[in-house]
């Protein structure tokens, strides 16, 4: 496929920005300045102030004298980084792949997309009347090369198309400047008759080299498309994706639905294609308004089963805002993990059972918090606490027999509750125990069973216990905390037997 | 001649009542029955068997009720799990140990407990799981349920086969609900081999106050040996055999 890209440029990107927060600034000449070396230079002016003969790169005591009310901001580090960061993500409904381009511009990939928008002329018209609305002055070109998107941007009529193919022709009438060439070597061109590409573009290389250094030869390259050169994306597009442009914005969760499916569909054939399945998945939504909704799911193993998938995304579609509409859907699998083609089993096998329960696990995670699913193992420690530990995965096997010689109660509390107790000392039961002011005569029991801390884990007094049972048949779990000695010790409650 | 034809009779009746039965949604199925172990508790089913593939409400109104009716369901699990089989127990407040569990026959690691913030999503989530035939039962820790609620739930195991055993502790009332039995487990003194001193097996006061097609009845019952045993309280030869055991 022919590639295509295309080029926005922001000639007023620092103060369209604040006018769009700050739009009381809109009808005055404004100038937005930073100190450069000992000096406030001006880094960014709007059209009044340009209209003025204010210039960037003026210092601001002049500008001040040619244009006394001129209102100069100042200038924040990296704000327009920042910005056009920010619009490179907001571009990424034009195209995946979407970067910034130094301090004033972006770049779009535009190859294969712009059919979608019934044209290249549709598009471009679509990406200014967006960014126009949005505050931004913008000019806009596409063509076969970043280097000459670049130029038609900046040297063209916005918007600019520049036909396949017909790059040698347009760059020809443009000034050396539109190369993206150092200022100086631009200026020694200049000086020399060198107006047009045009002039020199057919030299012979050896003596541009000679003469303006290797870099010009590799800009007119560029230009040309002798040369590759790459975009560094703002986002880096995630492999399996699928994007569903919607004719009319979508605001009914019916109409998400159906989007939902169409993806998934989509998506789900080419992981199976490629023997993969998925583990995470992320719809974005981006809205009218410029808005990006977004939900995400997660599944406890590769997946590639659109009902059940469908069902999971579905418990999150009441989160979505569609506000006046959604126009684009994005459908994104950035984790994936291989999963082999299973044979369909004769019998029902067990691996189809496993994929059954699993999908009801990530059902009820999704709704529930998948850390709110636990399976224990047992663990080889005596205190009753640690007597277990959340397995990490369905298929984890205990790593030793559960134990079962030693009483333990069905109902264990968090904490162990104080109780205050009739007891023979030292080592007898007690004859009775008060429990939340309730009066437990003790009838039978046992103990007692020593289990002390675990030094390497925890300091702490060791822990006596005794099962009793009280007149009314009921069991409970008591403990001592310590030895008897000056202090008196003090008694816990810590479960119910059944 | 007269006997030949009141066996006629008989048979002619309990056929009538699989019938019925089976109309009902309690299929008779020979291969799958749970044997609880418990003969004269089992008589008071309808067809003289558990009913699985049905809902049953547990109800305690304190904590010792609580633990004693988690470890009568823990022994109905260890009868209704089969190998390999899994199960899902649902609660808000969790209260329950799981290591405890070994002593009512079943290896902890084969339940997966899923804990809740609300009541509301607990039932979601019993509903879900009880419409998954791969699992044995699902035990929901839900205090309050309405009828339409129960209802879902009848309907979803109706679909799948699968046991719920819903526990409520402290219902806000008891509200007529479409499960098939209403339980309450009391514990009760346990009882020692010989008056050896000590604390016995785990015994409790088992009461069926309501059982669709069979009939209500209180009876004692101890989990002993890795399985229930019935006592019978008049006669006191069964607790003579009962032995003196650490607890569970």
């Amino acid at each position: 496929m022919a590639e295509r890209f295309v080029s926005i440029w922001f000639p007023h990107l620092l103060t369209d920005a604040l006018i769009a927060s700050q739009p009381e600034l809109r009808d005055k000449p404004l100038a937005i300045a930073a100190p450069e070396r000992g000096k406030v230079k001006v880094k960014g002016v709007n059209s009044i102030a340009l209209q003025k003969d204010i210039r960037t790169g003026m210092v601001v005591a002049d500008c001040r004298a040619i244009l006394p009310e001129l209102t100069v901001i100042n200038y924040k580090e990296g704000a327009e980084r920042i910005l056009l960061e920010e619009l490179a993500l907001w571009s990424l409904r034009y195209t995946p792949v979407a970067a910034v381009d130094g301090p004033d511009g972006l770049l779009l990939d535009a190859s294969g997309c712009t059919h979608l928008w019934n044209g290249e002329k549709r598009y471009l018209e679509d990406i200014v009347s967006k960014l126009q609305a949005k505050g931004f002055a913008v000019s806009v070109a596409i063509a076969d090369t970043i280097g000459m998107a670049w130029a038609a941007a900046r040297y063209y009529r916005s918007p600019a198309i520049i036909p396949a193919g017909a790059t040698l022709t347009a760059l020809s009438q443009l000034p050396p400047a539109a190369l993206r060439l150092d200022p100086l070597v631009t200026e020694k061109l200049e000086k020399l008759g060198l107006y047009r590409v045009r002039n020199f573009m057919d030299m012979p290389r050896a003596s541009l080299r000679k003469r303006f250094g290797v870099d010009i030869l590799r800009r007119l390259d560029q230009a040309t498309g002798k040369e590759k050169e790459y975009l560094q994306p703002a986002r880096l597009p995630v492999l399996y994706q699928e994007r569903l442009p919607c004719l009319e914005p979508v605001c009914t969760a019916t109409g998400i639905e159906i989007a939902i499916k169409k993806l998934l569909s989509a998506l789900c054939k080419r992981l199976l294609d490629d023997t993969k399945g998925l583990r995470s998945l992320t719809l974005k939504g981006f809205r009218v308004d410029g808005n990006i909704q977004q939900i995400a799911i997660g599944t406890n193993k590769p997946s590639r089963s659109i009902e059940h998938l469908f069902k999971l995304l579905e418990l999150k579609i009441a989160t979505i805002e569609p506000a006046l509409g959604i126009e684009l859907f994005i459908l994104e699998a950035p984790v994936v993990e291989d999963m082999p083609v299973a044979q369909e089993s004769f019998w029902g096998s067990s691996m189809q059972d496993a994929a059954a329960l699993t999908e009801l696990l990530d059902r009820i995670g999704e709704k529930v918090g998948h850390q709110h699913i636990r399976r224990f193992v047992p663990e080889a420690h005596y205190w009753p606490e640690r007597a277990m530990k959340t397995a990490g995965s369905l298929q984890e096997d205990p790593a030793m027999p559960w134990p079962d010689h030693k009483p333990r109660p069905v109902h264990l509390l968090k904490e162990p509750e104080p109780i205050e107790v009739t007891v023979p000392i030292p080592d007898y039961p007690p004859l009775l125990f008060i429990h939340q002011g309730k009066i437990h005569k003790v009838k039978n029991a046992d103990g007692p069973e020593r289990i002390e801390q675990e030094w390497w884990l925890s300091e702490g007094l060791h822990r006596d216990y005794y099962v009793v049972e009280d007149e009314a048949g009921y069991r409970y779990w008591v403990f001592r905390l310590g030895h008897y000695s000056t202090d008196e010790p003090k008694w816990f409650l810590h479960g119910f037997f059944a | 001649m007269n006997m030949a034809t009141s066996a006629k009779r008989n048979d002619i009746i309990e056929q009538l009542q699989r019938e019925i039965l089976s109309m009902q949604g309690l299929r008779d199925k020979d291969n799958n029955k749970v044997r609880l172990g418990i003969e004269p508790l089992e008589q008071a089913f309808p067809g003289k068997t558990f009913p699985v593939a049905a809902v049953h409400e547990f109800l305690s109104y304190a904590r010792e009720e609580a633990a004693a009716t988690s470890g009568f369901i823990t022994g109905l699990l260890s009868r209704l799990m089969q190998k390999d089989a899994y199960c899902i127990w649902v609660a808000v407040r969790r209260t329950i140990y799981p290591p405890a569990l070994k002593r009512f026959g079943i290896d902890p690691d084969r339940i997966l407990f899923i804990d809740v913030a609300k009541s509301i999503d607990a039932l979601w989530v019993v509903e879900e799981a009880l419409k998954c035939d791969l699992l044995a039962a699902v035990v929901g820790e839900i205090p309050d349920l309405s009828f339409t609620q129960s209802r879902r739930l009848q309907l979803a195991v109706e679909g799948s086969k699968v046991t719920g055993l819903i526990h409520r502790y402290y219902p806000r009332n008891e509200n007529a609900v479409a499960c098939v039995s209403r339980w309450h487990i009391k514990p009760v003194s346990s009882q020692t081999e010989d008056e050896m001193p000590g604390v016995g097996f785990p015994s409790w006061e088992v009461t069926l106050s309501r059982i669709r097609n069979g009939h209500p009845g209180t009876w004692h019952v101890a989990w002993t040996g890795g399985k229930f045993k019935h006592i019978t309280t008049a006669t006191s030869t069964d607790i003579r055999t009962l032995q003196t055991g650490l607890y569970g």
